[in-house]
This record gives C-alpha cells, structure tokens and sequence, in this order.
C-alpha cells in the first residue's frame, strides 16, 4: 500500500475518492435495508431511533475522515513556520484578516499555543494580529465544521464559520488597537528578533497523503467515541423527551441573560470540538436556542482556563484579561445575532 | 551515544514521542541518552513554535506532531 502511494500518488487519490464517494451513497439505502431486517415497524420512535443512529454514525465519521485527509494535506503546506512568514511585515486590518484565514489551515494544537504566540511576535508580527491567529486557530477547525456541517446543516456550518473569523479579526484587531505590547511578559519583550524564514521542506505528493493519512488515523481514532456518544444521545432522544425540555432556560423565550450565562460557564470549561458536540446535540434536541447553544460551544472551545495558564508564562494579567474580556463579548453578541436571525 | 530532547510544554502528544522514541531505540539496540525539556524559555531558544520537538545533538530534526517510526527510525 505504501509503495503503491509512493509510486503512483495521484492514481491512489483518484481511486480513494471514488470509494470514498461510493461508500457515501450506499449509506443511506444500506441503514434501511439493516433497520428493516431486524424487523421492527416502520415510523415508530425505535425505528427512527435506530435509522438515524446506523445512518448518521457512518456518515459523520465518512465525512469526518474524508476533511481530515485533505486538511492533513493541506496542512503540509502551511507549517506554522510558513504562516509566521506570511504574517511578518503585515499591518493591522489585513494582517487581521489573514490571520484568522490562515488559522483554518495551519495545524494547532492549544498546548502549542505558547511557543507559537512566542515565535510569532519574535518576527516582529503586531500583537493583535497574533491574537486574531491564536483565537481562530482552535475555534474555526475543520473538525468543528465539519461535524456541524454533518449534523445540522450547511447553513449552521457556515454561520459559524463566518462569526467565528469575524471574532478573530476583530478582537485581534480591538487588542492591537489598545496598544497593548507592554503587557507582555519582560522576558518575552526581551528576547532577540529574528528573522521569519520558512525553512526548506520539499515534500513530494506521496510524503503529504501519508502525512493526511497519518493525520486521519491520529483524529479519527481520538473523536470517534464523542461523536459516537452525540449520535447515540441524538437518536436517543428522538422522540423520547419533550422537545421544549430547555426552552424555558436557553430557548426562544428565555429570560435575555441566558447567553451571557451560557459564556461564563463556557469560558472555564475545556474540551476540544468534537468533545462537545454531544453536549450541542442533546441541548439542541431539547429546544434550547441555536444562537445560546453555539456561544456556549464557542466559549468551551476558545477560551479555557488550561490556556488561560499557560498564557500566563508569557502575558501580564492585564492583557489576559482583555483577551478573555474582548473574546467573551463576540461570543455573546454572536449567539444574540444567532438567536435574533434563526 | 545520541543526546535526544523532546521538547513539549507537558501534552500527551509529548508523552507519546518520548515512548515512541525509547522503544525504537531499545529494538534497533542504539545507545541514547533520553531528556524532557519543558520549561517553555528553553523550548524557545531552539526556535521550535509547534511542539512536541526533537533535537539530537542540539540539532532540531523534528517539529509539531508526534514523528512517524519510520522518521524516528531513520535517525538511528
């Protein structure tokens, strides 16, 4: 298998995507036929329980596995090293921008955070265009988007993805604004400048499927079981509990803290996307508002306390206090413009 | 002997790596000395910004992500 990628790799991604695409139309015929086999009525609550369940769990992990090969592709291209040469020698506004864009696609991992934030204003990248790289960094993920994408449509998937950018590049660009530079950290301020370079990495076709395929194995083999849990505790509760369960609290009609609720409960919570869209997916089913719901997640994924105490090493309390403080905001006032439009 | 440091601020990723790295030099029988580097001022002055890493010799051969056996084989 190796060698057949490392001689023909484009033969092998034709072959992978036609299989890949023939697998995801096949599954939705195969779920019924296995529902039907085990005989139970047709349009009853277990029936629907369990086409949903054997339906929606192939499909999310397809599509899952299918985004993370071509990112982890994609990301072979932007090594953080050559985002950090990207930046350098950009101004506010457009540094912003391209920021927050190049967060999608450079691989992150938040206990990176530190040296990234650290070799990033080292090349003499302005500090609020750091901040819109580190916030969109972790937020707008593939793994995020896709799994909403998978579950609850195109449209929430590319809400989110807008509001997600547009909070990056404009906290970013609010922090760089306060001229916050002196609250870094002496030692951090300190250090020798040096020059951005993107370092020589010649990688054929062949070396950046494996490095997709290395890429499935290592996210796929860790979020399957969140996801299966989301999809079980979706189907379960298809049908089973009221539907208006959580409107009184985080609904239509909840009282107009709820968002700013949800947030501050977000803010200290950590886990990484896929771990939360369980939690998403039983709020949702149980009549909670779409705009609350995604704040919420937004707060889990963004901010969290783990972060906020590594950041220490490296800010002074006063900027980290602006960053959770500014971030916090456009969390709340997207899940109010959710809420308001959905 | 191979003078090996992971550097890593303490994730899982970096635990992984340091294992990874002592049981293939156990099967190919190489002599290395292996250390952990965590304090994140260390990390830096190696110019490493996506960890774990892995210098040999003080030489960085190895950033973001936990490396491939075949990569940690080809440094013994």
């Amino acid at each position: 298998m190796s060698l057949f990628i490392k001689n023909q790799p484009r033969a092998f991604l034709l072959i992978a995507a036609i299989i890949w695409f023939a697998l995801y139309k096949t599954l939705e015929p195969l779920s019924h036929i296995l529902v039907n086999r085990l005989a139970l009525k047709p349009a009853s609550h277990s029936y629907d329980a369990l086409q949903f369940f054997l339906y929606d769990t192939p499909k999310v992990l397809l599509l899952l596995a299918g985004v993370v090969m071509v990112m982890g592709m994609a990301n072979s291209y932007f090594t953080p090293e050559r985002t950090r040469a990207l930046l350098a020698g950009r101004h506010e506004s457009i540094g912003n921008i391209m920021a927050a864009l190049l967060g999608i696609v450079t691989p992150f991992c938040s206990c990176s955070a530190v040296p990234l934030f650290i070799g990033f204003v080292q090349a003499g990248i302005p500090l609020g265009v750091t901040f819109s790289f580190l916030i969109s960094a972790p937020m707008v993920n593939e793994i995020a988007l896709t799994l909403l994408f998978a579950l609850f449509g195109w449209k929430i998937a590319a809400l989110y993805l807008a509001l997600g950018l547009s909070i990056a590049i404009f906290s970013g660009y609010i922090i760089g604004y306060l001229k916050m530079e002196a609250h870094l950290e002496d030692w951090v301020r300190n250090m020798t400048h040096v020059q951005a370079t993107t370092g020589a990495d010649e990688l054929t076709l062949a070396d950046r499927i494996a490095a997709g395929l290395n890429n499935v194995r290592e996210i796929v083999g860790k979020v399957w079981l969140y996801v299966l849990a989301g999809i079980a505790i979706g189907a379960g509760i298809h049908g089973y509990v009221p539907q208006d369960f959580m409107a009184d609290l985080m609904g239509k009609d909840a009282p107009w803290w709820s968002v700013p609720a949800s947030v501050l409960i977000g803010v200290p919570m950590y886990t990484n996307a896929a771990g939360i869209i369980p939690i998403v997916e039983a709020l949702l089913a149980k009549g909670a508002s779409l705009g609350t719901v995604l704040a919420f997640m937004m707060s889990v994924i963004a901010l969290s306390l783990p972060e906020i105490v590594i950041l220490r090493k490296v800010l002074k309390p006063k900027l980290i206090a602006v960053f959770v403080g500014v971030v916090s905001i456009g969390i709340m006032l997207v899940g109010y413009i959710f809420n308001a439009v959905v | 002997m191979k003078h090996i440091k992971v550097l890593g601020t303490g994730c899982a990723n970096c635990k992984s790596t340091m294992k990874l790295i002592a049981d293939i030099a156990l099967e190919k029988g190489v002599d290395i000395q292996l250390e952990k580097t965590e304090e994140i001022q260390d990390i830096m002055a190696y110019g490493v910004m996506s960890t774990p890493g892995v210098v040999i010799d003080e030489k960085v051969v190895h950033a973001g992500g936990i490396p491939s056996r075949d990569k940690i084989s080809g440094w013994f």
